[in-house]
C-alpha cells in the first residue's frame, strides 16, 4: 500500500518547484490537478488502514477477512465494544494506563520547566557542561542501557510496579530540552527587571515565565501524555502481574491469545488508539509546535 | 579619595561578586535538582554502569564475574548476531531512502496553496503518534496473505502469485519496511516543511531569470537550501533504524525464523529471555558505538561541507 506512494512521492518533487510561488505566479491547471491527485492517493495510503481497523472493528468476526472487500460493514456490530471490557480486562488496562500518563505528564511538567530555567535563566560555573551531558544522553538509544537500568531497578524493588514506569518516563532529558529551547527565547530583559522588583528567581519562574510559556507546556505535556500511553517496552520489561498492565501491553497479549477473533482484535485497538486520536485532533497544533521547536519527540 | 579606600570598594566588590556566584549556583542547582536527580540515577548511572557490565559474564544470579574480552570474542563468531547485525543493516538500506524520499515529496507536495493541505498534513501525522501496537496488530491483518486486503489488491492489479509478507522469510522484513515507512513519513514531512519555509522565494526567482528548469531549481535551490534540515534528518533517520525494535517486536518478533532479528532484538533476547545480561551489555555497546559514530561522522562532514 505505501509503495503506492512512491510515484506520487517522484510527482510531487518534479512539480513542486515550477509552482513554488502561487501568489505571483498562475499555477497550471495541469500541476493542479496532479497536485489533488497525488494528494488523494497519499491520503488513501496514510488513512486506509485506520478506517479499515474501525469497521473491522465493528463488523462480525466472518466477515472480517472477506473477497471482495467490505468496505461497509451490513450490520454495524455495536455490541463489539461491550463485549471487548467483559472478555478482556479492558477495565483495569485502561485505568493503568490513564494513571501512569496523568502523573509522568505532571512529574515531566513540572520538573522539566523548572530544571529548564535553571539552564536557562541562572547564570552559574558548570552549568553548560551538564546541560550538554542532558542532550548526549537524548542521542543515546534507550535499547543500549535497558539491561543496567532493569538491574538498578530491581534493586530498588522497582520492578512490577508501577513506580517503574513512573520512575523509566517522569524525569527524562527530553522535557528540560524543549522547555529550555522555549525559555531561550524570551528576552533576558523581562526577568533582569523582574529581578529588579525585588522577585526571588522561583517568583520569577512561576509567575512570569509559566504563564508565558503555557503554549511549549501544552506541547511538553500532549507529546509526554501520548508517549507513555503508547509505551509497550517500559510495560513489557517491567509490568509482570495481569492487575498492572497496561492498555498496549494487554493488547498485545489478547491478540496472542485470541488470534482469531479478528473482529475483537480490532475493537480494542480501536480503543487504544481513540484517546490518543482525540487529544490529538484538540491540540494538534501543540504537537507541531512541540515538533518544530526541538526536532525530536519524546 | 585615597588608594586603601579605593583598594577597600574593589576588594568589597569582588566579595560581593563571589557571593553572588555562589548564591546564583546554589539557585541554579535548586532549580534543576528535582529533575537531575531523577536523571541521574534512572539514566545516567545506567548508561554508565553498561560499559561494566559489558565485560562480565553476569547471568542475574549471584556476582558479575570479570571476563575481560570474552563477549566480543564470542560476539564475532556468534551466527545469530551476524545475522542480527545484516537485518539491521538491511532495513537501515532501505527505510533510509524511502522515507526520506516519502517524506520531502510529501513536503514539497504540501508547501503549495491546494485545497486540503492543512486537513492532510494533520492526517499524515496521525500514524506516527499512533501506538505501535496497534499499528502492527492492524497491518499484520491488512498483509495477511490469503485473504489480506493488500494481497486482494495486488491481485486486482494482476499479480497472480502474491507475497506471503509476514509469514515469509523473504518478505517479512519489506513488510515491516514498508510499515516503519508509513509511520515514519509524516513525521519527517514535517521537518521537511520547516526547513522549505527558510528557504528564500528570492532565489527562487532569480534561478527562474537565469532560465533554469524546475529539476534544476529543485537540484540547484531547494536541496542545497535544506541542507540543515537533510542533515537532521538523516541523522535521526539512521540512529532510528539502527534502533529499530518495538515495531518489529510486535509485527513479526523476529521471524519467521531469524529473518527479521534485529540487534535491539538480539539484546533483548540474550537478557530477558536467556539472562545473559553480561553478553546481551556486550552487544549494547555495540549498538551504542554505531549511533555514536553516525552521529560524530555525520556532524564532522557537514561541517567540512560548510567550511
Amino acid at each position: 500500500m505505501a509503495t503506492t506512494l512512491v510515484p506520487s512521492a517522484s510527482a510531487g518533487l518534479v512539480q513542486a518547484p515550477v509552482l513554488r510561488r502561487p501568489p505571483r505566479r498562475r499555477v497550471g491547471t495541469v500541476g493542479r490537478i496532479l497536485g489533488y491527485a497525488a494528494m488523494i492517493v497519499a491520503a488513501a495510503a496514510v488513512l486506509l488502514p485506520f478506517y479499515w481497523m474501525v469497521i473491522s472493528s465493528l463488523k462480525t468476526n466472518n466477515t472480517v477477512f472477506t473477497a471482495p472487500i467490505q468496505w461497509v460493514p451490513e450490520v454495524f456490530q455495536w455490541h463489539n465494544y461491550v463485549d471487548i471490557f467483559t472478555r478482556a480486562e479492558m477495565t483495569t488496562w485502561l485505568k493503568n494506563t490513564l494513571l501512569l500518563s496523568v502523573v509522568v505528564t505532571f512529574l515531566q511538567v513540572l520538573t522539566g520547566s523548572f530544571a529548564a530555567y535553571g539552564f536557562s535563566k541562572v547564570h552559574f560555573r558548570g552549568r553548560d557542561a551538564l546541560f550538554l551531558v542532558y542532550v548526549g544522553t537524548i542521542a543515546v538509544p534507550w535499547q543500549a542501557y535497558m539491561i543496567p537500568q532493569f538491574i538498578l531497578f530491581s534493586k530498588l524493588h522497582l520492578s512490577n510496579t508501577l513506580w517503574a514506569i513512573i520512575a523509566l518516563q517522569a524525569f527524562g532529558a527530553f522535557g528540560v530540552f524543549l522547555m529550555r529551547q522555549f525559555y531561550e527565547t524570551v528576552p533576558e530583559e523581562l526577568s533582569e527587571a523582574a529581578r529588579l522588583d525585588g522577585l526571588s528567581e522561583y517568583g520569577i519562574w512561576r509567575r512570569i515565565m509559566l504563564p508565558l510559556s503555557v503554549p511549549a507546556l501544552a506541547s511538553l505535556a500532549l507529546l509526554t501524555f501520548v508517549n507513555t500511553w503508547n509505551d509497550y517496552l517500559g510495560p513489557l520489561l517491567y509490568l509482570r502481574d495481569r492487575d498492572l498492565w497496561t492498555i498496549q501491553l494487554g493488547l498485545r497479549t489478547f491478540v496472542t491469545q485470541y488470534n482469531t477473533e479478528f473482529a475483537l482484535i480490532m475493537t480494542g485497538s480501536v480503543l487504544s488508539v481513540l484517546p490518543v486520536a482525540i487529544i490529538f485532533m484538540l491540540g494538534q497544533r501543540y504537537f507541531v509546535q512541540g515538533i518544530a521547536t526541538t526536532g525530536i519527540k519524546g | 579619595m585615597s588608594i586603601e579606600v579605593l583598594l577597600d570598594r574593589r576588594q568589597q566588590a569582588v566579595r560581593r561578586r563571589g557571593r553572588l556566584r555562589r548564591h546564583n549556583a546554589l539557585v541554579g542547582w535548586s532549580f534543576i535538582l528535582p529533575n537531575f536527580v531523577g536523571f541521574a540515577i534512572l539514566t545516567l548511572l545506567p548508561v554508565l554502569a553498561l560499559f561494566f557490565l559489558a565485560f562480565t559474564g553476569w547471568n542475574a544470579f549471584g556476582n558479575a564475574p570479570w571476563v575481560g574480552s570474552d563477549n566480543f570474542t564470542r560476539m564475532i563468531s556468534d551466527r545469530l548476531f551476524h545475522e542480527a547485525l545484516y537485518n539491521t543493516v538491511y532495513y537501515t538500506a532501505f527505510h533510509i531512502p524511502l522515507t526520506f524520499a516519502a517524506s520531502l515529496g510529501l513536503a514539497l507536495l504540501l508547501n503549495r496553496k491546494l485545497r486540503g493541505v492543512a486537513f492532510f498534513r494533520t492526517a499524515a501525522f496521525f500514524p506516527y503518534i499512533t501506538s505501535i501496537v496497534a499499528i502492527a496488530v492492524v497491518w499484520n491483518m491488512l498483509f495477511s496473505p490469503e485473504f489480506g486486503p493488500i494481497n486482494q489488491f495486488l491481485q486486482a492489479l494482476g499479480v497472480s502469485d502474491p507475497p506471503g509478507w509476514t509469514s515469509s522469510t523473504d518478505w517479512s522484513m519489506p513488510a515491516v519496511i514498508i510499515v516503519a515507512t508509513w509511520r515514519e513519513m509524516g513525521y519527517y514531512m514535517l521537518l521537511f516543511l520547516a526547513g522549505l519555509q527558510t528557504i528564500p522565494a528570492d532565489l527562487y526567482e532569480a534561478a527562474r531569470v537565469d532560465g533554469a528548469g524546475a529539476w534544476q531549481r529543485f537540484w540547484n535551490v531547494t536541496l542545497p537550501g535544506l541542507r540543515p534540515t537533510t542533515f537532521f534528518v538523516t541523522v535521526m533517520l539512521m540512529i532510528g533504524s539502527f534502533k529499530i525494535f518495538d515495531l518489529i517486536l510486535v509485527m513479526t518478533n523476529g521471524g519467521p525464523g531469524t529473518s527479521t532479528v534485529v540487534l535491539s532484538q538480539f539484546i533483548y533476547r540474550k537478557a530477558f529471555v536467556e539472562n545473559q545480561f553480561g553478553y546481551a551489555s556486550a552487544a549494547s555497546i555495540v549498538l551504542f558505538l554505531i549511533c555514536i559514530t553516525v552521529t560524530v561522522v555525520q556532524f564532522l562532514v557537514n561541517k567540512r561541507r560548510e567550511a
